[in-house]
């Protein structure tokens, strides 16, 4: 137990305690096409990295080659940062992003 | 044809090579560690610990093939701002310093592996690989591509085309067979370790 102070101290200017806070909006991570690496390559890593089923893997890896780019996965900054780390160490490029243009 | 992996029944890979071709990729694989550097390694005297915890760089390499292989993890082409080119530095100073360590061991287990089989074979050999350096391999096959293929500027407009009717006598042939070659290798590894 502990006695509630008298006086409250209070921060000494209202400003620097005002933060924008984060919006509660999801990270993702991003996998650009590259003409190098081998389509079942990436179909590969999405497998054993992600755990996701061959079809499911093979539809995003499709998505990359095609489309230039894909979402592979999204949750918190330091979860999409450790994705895009693995990517990385696999040789696939990749980038974070919370912008959903 | 030689040159390409088949699955070992119970787990693992193995591929034919000849003489010229252990050299070849040995030659890489040397190529390939030379490139991503040494590492960090403590001065003499110097607490061991402490590379654990030093801080990589802040920039992408200058060498466009390392950068390839060390891409930032923040920002695409235009859209990069001052904001995201911080959080690209910040994620570099954590993260390149263990990515050039896993590549490096990838490279290694490759020259490793092909060492224990020239000390073994006359002229060419069978090269068997277990589960663990299956995944090296690949690994060190694919930053070779993405290392070759930079420096050969293959762009997409490339695939199957341009790389397929050089003459004899283009400088690029070499490297383009190689790269070509290591495709083959890496295709037929991946089919050995997909279920």
């Amino acid at each position: 137990m502990s006695v509630a102070p008298t006086e409250i101290e209070l921060p000494e200017s209202a400003e620097e305690t005002f933060t924008v806070p984060e919006p509660d909006v999801p990270w993702m991570t991003i996998v650009h096409n590259d003409p190098v690496n081998l389509m079942s390559y990436v179909t590969y890593v999405f497998q054993t990295y992600f755990g996701y089923s061959k079809d499911k893997a093979h539809k995003l890896m499709l998505d990359v080659h095609h489309k230039g780019r894909a979402i592979v996965s999204s949750g918190s900054r330091e979860e999409m940062e450790r994705d895009v780390q693995a990517m990385h160490g696999y040789g696939l490029w990749a980038t974070l992003s919370q912008d959903h243009a | 044809m030689a040159g390409q992996f088949v699955p070992i029944p119970g787990g693992g890979a193995a591929v034919a090579l000849d003489e010229v071709e252990i050299s070849i990729l040995r030659s890489l694989a040397v190529q390939l560690l030379e490139l991503i550097g040494p590492g960090e390694e403590p001065a003499k005297g110097e607490d061991p610990l402490a590379a654990l915890f030093a801080e990589g760089p802040s920039e992408p390499p200058s060498d466009p093939a390392l950068a390839r292989l060390f891409p930032d993890a923040y920002g695409f082409g235009d859209d990069t701002d001052d904001e995201l080119r911080e959080y690209a530095a910040e994620f570099r100073r954590f993260t390149e310093n263990d990515l050039r360590t896993r590549k490096r061991e990838d490279g290694l287990a490759v020259v490793r592996t092909l060492d224990a089989l020239a000390a073994t074979g006359e002229g060419g050999a069978v090269l068997k690989l277990a589960p663990d350096d299956c995944r090296h391999w690949l690994g060190a096959l694919n930053d070779l591509r993405l290392t070759i293929g930079n420096r050969l500027e293959i762009s997409d407009e490339d695939e199957g085309e341009g790389l397929y009717r050089l003459s004899d006598d283009d400088p690029r042939k070499p490297m383009v067979m190689a790269y070509l070659w290591l495709g083959a290798l890496q295709e037929t590894l991946i089919e050995t370790m997909t279920p």
